[in-house]
């Protein structure tokens, strides 16, 4: 196998344990739909700016969280329920999912159980990040040595 | 909530000017990519202050930008979509420009039925 057949088999495999491992879901095959040659990186772009998104919010929690004098829930359940929205746009389905389970933890003033909830979506936006951003490194090889990316239906 | 916006709009002859209102900037970026898709031209904001600017309608000149239909978050921290709404339909300038609501809960409760006729709910498939 060449070169690029070789990277080309990789991104199939790698997007396809993706969908399989639960993390993107069927909205993300819609974002794919969207980009075209006149907006060739829109998903790169828009998954880019989830992250920040992300990490905004994951701090605004954190903040609200340690708040010795009294806890803000209204407040961490507003960035929840935010980055629930901004998940599921973007077809994060792990990340999604944990906050689903937060929002409960919220509306019950539960700090253990929030603080709990916080650190599993840190750590599903760590995880997802990491594997978009290597199938990200994957898609400009493919491209740097002449091949085009494979669809996945 | 960016996927079920695409498919609000049929394309007309003139070009819309669509005027997209989200503190998320991955989702606004989305619902950008949809009106352009739709033959829209878009302009995404990141606050109903923002967008009050850009409309001319916070204390400053009218800014001249012809805005077609407004899309905007219900939730957004400082000004939700709800008050956006109100402002827009004070706004003798503004008041015609019909407002799109976007929610994944249910607002329908919160808001005052004197605006109703003017609200198309889009639901967020969350």
């Amino acid at each position: 196998m060449d070169v690029v057949s070789q990277l080309q088999r990789q991104f199939v495999d790698y997007t396809t344990s993706l969908y399989r491992e639960g993390f993107v879901d069927d909205q993300y095959t819609q974002l794919q739909k969207l980009q075209d040659e006149s907006s060739p990186d829109f998903v790169v772009e828009v998954v880019t700016l989830f992250f920040e998104d992300c990490e905004k919010l994951i701090n605004n929690m954190a903040r609200a969280l340690e708040q010795q004098q009294g806890v803000d829930f209204k407040q961490v359940d507003a960035s929840v329920h935010q980055l629930k929205g901004s998940s599921s746009s973007i077809g994060a389905m792990r990340v999604k999912n944990v906050c689903v389970a937060f929002r409960p933890c919220c509306e019950a003033q539960n700090r253990e159980g929030c603080l709990r909830c916080l650190q599993q979506v840190t750590h599903e936006y760590s995880v997802l990040k990491n594997k978009l951003q290597t199938l990200f490194r994957l898609e400009q090889q493919i491209v740097a040595a002449g091949g085009s990316i494979p669809v996945i239906e | 909530m960016a996927v079920a916006a695409g498919e609000v709009f049929a394309s007309g002859s003139q070009e819309l000017h669509v005027l997209a209102v989200d503190d998320s900037n991955a989702d606004g970026k989305i619902i950008e990519r949809l009106l352009k898709i739709s033959s829209c031209k878009a302009t995404a904001v990141e606050s109903g202050i923002r967008a009050l600017q850009f409309l001319g309608l916070d204390g400053e000149k009218h800014s001249g930008y012809n805005v077609n239909l407004i899309m905007t978050d219900y939730s957004m921290p400082g000004m939700t979509g709800y008050e956006l709404l109100k402002k827009i339909k004070e706004s003798s300038a503004c008041r015609q420009i019909p407002v799109v609501i976007m929610s994944s809960e249910n607002i329908l409760t919160r808001i005052d039925r004197y605006f109703f006729n003017s609200i198309i709910f889009l639901l967020h498939r969350v």
